[in-house]
Formats: C-alpha cells, structure tokens, sequence
C-alpha cells in the first residue's frame, strides 16, 4: 500500500491577517498605544486637543460676528470678521485709491502669469518666461503701481500698503537678494584675495547686524547723513535694507552648496576646456544650487516672513495695516485686534506653507536621478 | 580767468549758505501742491485709517486745516505716519513740514531738536482708570492699593511721585507692555491703570465691559500736545501757529462750517477780520486772506474737529475739560486776530 501523502490539489485562498493586526483598533494599537509611555502621551495630547480646538472653534465659528457697520456689532465674545470685512480692501491694498485697484489686480495677474509657466516644469520656454520676469515685469509693475506716466495717475508710495506692500518687499528682496548672494558666495571663494577680503567683509557686517538696526538705520540715520532736502523713498529703503540683508545669508547658504561639490567635477570641467565663468555656470552651480536648494527656500521664507519688520519704520505692510486698522475708534472694542491678527497668521501661513510645499517637490523632481 | 572763477563759485555759494536762514518752506509747499505732514501711525481718534482707507482724526484734521489755509483743499495733504523714534529726524530732515503726532511740548525739545512748537491743540494729563464700583473721585483715594503701570515710562515716575509728596502709600504693578498692564488691570490684578488720559478713554472702549470702568477727572501731569515745526522758518511757524489759533477763534465767535458763509457777512469787527473781510491779515504770513474762511469751510472750528474725532460726537466721547475755550472753564485762549 502506498504511503498516503498528503498533497494539496489546489491552492487554498488568501486568508485575512490576523484580526489584531487589522482595522482601525490595530491601528491605534500599533501607533499611538504601543508603549504605556506612548499611550500617556497619547491621552495627553488628546486631553490638550479637547482642551484647546472647541473654545478655538468657539471663538472663530460659532460666537463670530460675520456682518456688522462698526463696534456696536462686536461687543460679543466671538471673534469679530465683520471688521475684517469691512477693512478687507485696506489689508490688500492699504490706501491705494479705491478707483485705481485695478492697477494692482493688472500686476497681480501679471505676475500670476510669470510665475505659473515658470513654475511648472512642464510649460516650455523658460528663457523666455525669465527675460518676461526679470525685465518686462518689474518695468510694467512699477509703471502700474506708481503711475504718473501714459495717463495714469501718480500713486504715492506712502499710499500703498498691505498685501501689496508685503509682496512688493517680498518679491524684490528675494530678486536683490539671490543673485547678489550667488555673486557674494563666489567671490568669497575667490582666489584674489582683495575680492574675497570684500566679500567675505560684507557678508559678515550684515549677518552682525540685526535687521530691526538695519531697518532703523535706513529709516532714522539716512535722512540726517542725505543733504536737506533730498529723500529717498522710505519703502525703497526699507527694501534695499531687507535686500541686501539677506544676500549676506543666501550667501552663506549657497557657500555651503559650493563647498559640497568635490572637486573632481572642477577638474572634470577643466579636463573638457570649460573656461572659468563656463565651468561655474554649467557645472558647479547647478549642482551647488539644487543642493541648497532647502537652505535658500528657508531663507526666502524667513525674508517673506521679516517683512513684516517693516511697521517699525512705519511702513503698512500686512501686519502693520491691521495693527493701524485695530486703531480705528469706529472698532474700538475687545475682539477686534484677535480677529485681526488671527486673519493676518492664516495669510502668513498660507503663503508660507505654498512656498515650502513647492520647494519639496522642485528637491524631489531635481533629486530624481540621483537617489541617495 | 581764475578769480573770476573763484568769485562766481563763492557767488553760486551764497544762496546755498543763505537757505537755512531764510528757510521757504511755504514756497516749497506751494511748488509742491501739498503739505507733509507726519502723524501717528494709528492711535484712536487721533490719526486713524478708517474704513474708507482715509486718514481721519484730531491730529489728522489739524493737518487738513493748515492744506485748507494755503490751498483751500482739505485733501492737499500727504500724511507720513511716523512712530516715536523717528518722527524729530523726519521734520529735521525736511521729510516732512509738520508734526501733529501727540508729542509733548517740553523744554528740552524746545531748546535742543532744532523744532519749535506752534501752540497746544490738546491738553492732556496722567490720570488713572478705575472701576466704576469703586466710586472714587479722586486719585487720593488709591491710598494703600495697587496700580497697574507699563514699565520704563515718565508715567511710572509721576505714579510715584503724586503718591511720595503726598504720604500715600500705593502698590506699582509694573509690565513692559502695555497691553499687559491692561488685561492684568481687566483680570482685576490692580485697583486701577495710570496713562495719558486720551490713552486711557480708548482703552476703556477696547474692554471687555466698558461700563464698568470710568475715567478720573484728576490729572496728575501736564502733557501738553501740539503742532512742532522747524525752528528755522518763522514764517511757516506763523502759518501753523495762525491756523491753530484761527480754529480757536471760530469757535469762540460761533463760527462753524455750517454757518461760516453767513458768518462772513457779520459786521462785527473781530469776525470781520478773522474771515478776511477786513484788512490784509491772510497777506502778512504769505496766504490770501480768505485763509480763515477756506479752513473753517472744510474742517470746522476746534469745538467741531474735537467733537466729530474725539470728543461727544465720537466713540471715545472725551470731555471737553481743559480743552474747552476759557469762556467755558477751559485753558484754550487764542490771541486776536488783529
């Protein structure tokens, strides 16, 4: 008689795992109560959560005031957007002429037109959308938002404010700031020793300085060293401080791209007949960049966000057009500097978080083919 | 060849030499189409943006009037807003033509800014905010309690020196911020908060219950706040100082901006004078002499600008006090137009 083995004719089906390990239970095991350690910190953060999100949700929702012509709307508890609303055109545009808006919704759109061919790498032409943002945008931007030429009215600079102003500081720091700081980097790597002594000066006096004494100097000392009489245009001082003040650290942060580049490829350029300026355009600073790339999103994110220094000097950024608004008698009252600020941080917040979002996708796509 | 050349670089220098002295600012205004004026950059009913994305206020209006005077246009202003720190440096620097920004007429700016002060527009004072339960009428009745003060301020000092001189006893509850001596006031931490009394009407309307809180009617410092202009111009001094004056003597005489056309048919001398139907006073300091006329046409006279930004007609609804005229009890005397 044959030995009776026992073979399987057929495969048996897929069992489900175990049922510990599956289903949202398992998962709450496997994550936030794995260790009693982690399961009191677990108890904590939602005992803290429950503490904190419904008098939040409170004050933002439920008691908030959405309609209203002035204090008398606002005595409540809650947060009062009805000021927000009322004030929305002064947080975006400050006192520019109400009729003349559309100059700064032109530019607006203008550069929303830049800056979407340039940031998605699909969009072909990108020399072309560089020359558009570096040279046709800011010409035609300037000429919108100041006027006083082809027709247009003369728009102050001490009239703009708010948004607008936060962006224009913004976007034209980081336009002095990155190409100077490039320039910085590699001349403080240079080998002639009195650009290098230059360089390596001027990057070190302004990382020495704080950027408030920057901001009061161009603001308080200029004037009385400039001849009466002659004054330069306080928001363009505010920007060529914040400007070059930040050139010192993307400086240093681009340094840091350099200095990580080894130097076979320095050899490698010279090997292929590169002359300096070729190798440092084509071969060292792409590679120097892409890897400072966190570094320099970082600093552009620390400059967006320092603009709003600019209200020490009086000048009406975002934040300090809606420390002036909380200044109106017509909404003197408890909840309105809270509201204020809490619509200032969700515009910080939302700008910022785009820019750091982005900045991860352009490190992966750079990163692609070369895993680590 | 060269002493010729030597002559007429010392000829092109003397005019240079000479502008300090004879400082033009109202020409530089008039060739400008405007005044600059720097104000506060947002305080309650002094300068503030309202939600028409104009400035308005106390402060605001005196500059609206001193456009009025020289080119009968309330809007012939450009306002810089100027914090502490920098508004001298912007007056001396020619950034701006006048200050009108709550800044204390003391000594040491008067002898030592290079600015001279054109009049006081408000008379302010340390005073204390207390809760209306306690029922104080007096300062003196703080005796033996705590009062809540922003740190590093000749507030602190005055505190200390009112309650010292007169054997009181108090208790100083410092903070380095206002908005701290505030809330810790609100949570009842103190039996009352000492400030600039203008201060403390806008903070009593930022409270949670503003009824529950009242404002005494002691003041226990002299702040009196006023227009500054460069010392080096006497003639722009006349023209702020004049502007000033003129609103006092509107409301003196009854002249408002509604009544001012029909006012100017009076035939009494005094109002003759003043709205230019009389004499050539408006020529005197450089203006035509409608001047009057044409700022109480488009600001109204003190009593109105007071009312309408800070006074009854406001939210903050300060009274009058020694900011009404002397015919009523206050310290504001204006000297004639004549």
């Amino acid at each position: 008689m044959a030995p009776r083995n026992f073979v399987r004719t057929e495969i048996i089906p897929a069992q489900p795992p175990p049922a510990g390990t599956l289903g949202p239970l398992a998962w709450l095991r496997a994550h936030l109560f794995s260790t009693p350690a982690n399961a009191a910190i677990t108890i904590l953060a939602v005992l803290f959560l429950a503490w904190t999100i419904p008098p939040l949700i409170r004050w933002a929702f439920v008691d908030a005031v959405w309609t209203g012509e002035n204090r008398e709307a606002c005595v409540g508890a809650g947060a009062c957007w009805a000021f927000v609303r009322a004030k929305f055109d002064l947080f975006m545009y400050g006192q520019y002429p109400p009729a003349q808006h559309w100059r700064v919704n032109v530019v607006g759109l203008l550069f929303v037109a830049g800056l979407v061919p340039m940031a998605i790498p699909a969009i072909p032409g990108k020399r072309w959308t560089v020359l558009y943002l570096l040279v046709v945008f800011p010409v035609a931007a300037f000429i919108l938002l100041r006027g006083g030429m082809f027709g247009l009215t003369d728009v102050p600079t001490t009239r703009w404010g708010g948004l607008l102003v936060t962006l224009v500081v913004a976007v034209t720091g980081i336009v002095i700031a990155f190409p100077l700081g490039v320039l910085l980097a590699l001349a403080r790597r240079s080998r002639l020793p009195l650009i290098r002594v230059l360089a390596t000066g001027l990057i070190e006096i302004w990382r020495g300085v704080p950027l408030v004494t920057v901001l009061f100097m161009a603001s308080v000392m200029l004037p009385i060293f400039l001849p009466s009489g002659v004054t330069i245009d306080k928001l363009l001082r505010a920007i060529i401080g914040i400007g070059v003040f930040y050139s010192a650290y993307m400086a240093e942060v681009i340094r840091g791209g350099l200095q990580s580049i080894p130097r076979g490829q320095y050899e490698g350029a010279m090997a292929l007949g590169l002359s300096g300026l070729q190798r440092t355009w084509l071969v060292v600073l792409p590679q120097a960049l892409t890897i400072s790339i966190p570094g320099i999103v970082n600093t552009i994110i620390a400059l967006f966000k320092d603009t709003s220094l600019v209200l020490i000097i009086a000048l009406y950024d975002l934040l300090g057009m809606i420390q002036s608004a909380t200044n109106d008698s017509n909404w003197a009252v408890a909840q309105v500097p809270a509201s204020g600020y809490a619509f200032a941080a969700v515009i910080y917040w939302a700008l910022c978080f785009s820019m750091s979002r982005y900045s991860l996708f352009i490190e992966r796509r750079r990163a692609a083919g070369r895993p680590r | 060849m060269k002493n010729r050349m030597i002559a007429a670089g010392f000829g092109l220098c003397l005019p240079m030499v000479a502008i300090p002295a004879s400082a033009q600012t109202l020409n530089d205004v008039q060739g400008r189409g405007y005044v600059q004026c720097g104000v506060h950059t947002g305080l309650f009913g002094f300068a503030e943006i309202g939600d028409d994305g104009e400035w308005h206020g106390f402060d605001v209006d005196y500059c609206r009037a001193i456009a009025s005077a020289i080119f009968n246009d309330a809007d012939a202003v450009r306002f810089t807003p100027l914090n502490a720190t920098e508004r001298f440096t912007a007056l001396q620097s020619g950034e701006i033509d006048v200050l009108i920004r709550i800044t204390t007429w003391t000594m040491t700016r008067d002898a030592s800014l290079g600015l001279i002060f054109a009049g006081v527009n408000y008379y302010d004072g340390q005073s204390f905010l207390v809760p209306t339960e306690l029922e104080l009428t007096d300062a003196a009745g703080l005796d033996g309690g705590t009062v809540c003060v922003q740190t590093g301020t000749t507030t602190e000092l005055n505190l200390a020196d009112y309650f010292n001189s007169r054997g009181l006893t108090f208790e100083a509850v410092a903070f380095a911020e206002r908005a701290e001596a505030v809330s810790a006031f609100e949570a009842g931490r103190c039996d009352a908060f000492t400030a600039d009394a203008s201060n403390l009407y806008s903070t009593r309307m930022t409270m949670v219950d503003p009824d529950a809180y009242v404002v005494l009617d002691e003041r226990i410092s002299k702040e009196p706040l006023g227009p500054a202009v460069r010392q080096d111009d006497i003639q722009w001094f006349n023209i702020v100082k004049w502007v000033h004056f003129a609103l006092l003597n509107a409301e003196e005489f009854g002249i408002t901006q509604a009544n001012v056309a029909e006012m100017a048919e009076s035939t009494n001398p005094e109002i003759m004078r003043l709205l230019g139907r009389d004499g050539t006073f408006g020529e005197m300091v450089g203006l035509s002499n409608d001047w009057a006329y044409n700022v109480i046409a488009n600001v109204g006279n003190y009593g109105e600008i007071f009312d309408r930004n800070i006074g009854a007609g406001s939210p903050l609804g300060i009274e009058r006090g020694l900011n009404a005229l002397w015919t009523d009890g206050g310290i504001h005397y204006a000297p004639p137009v004549r």
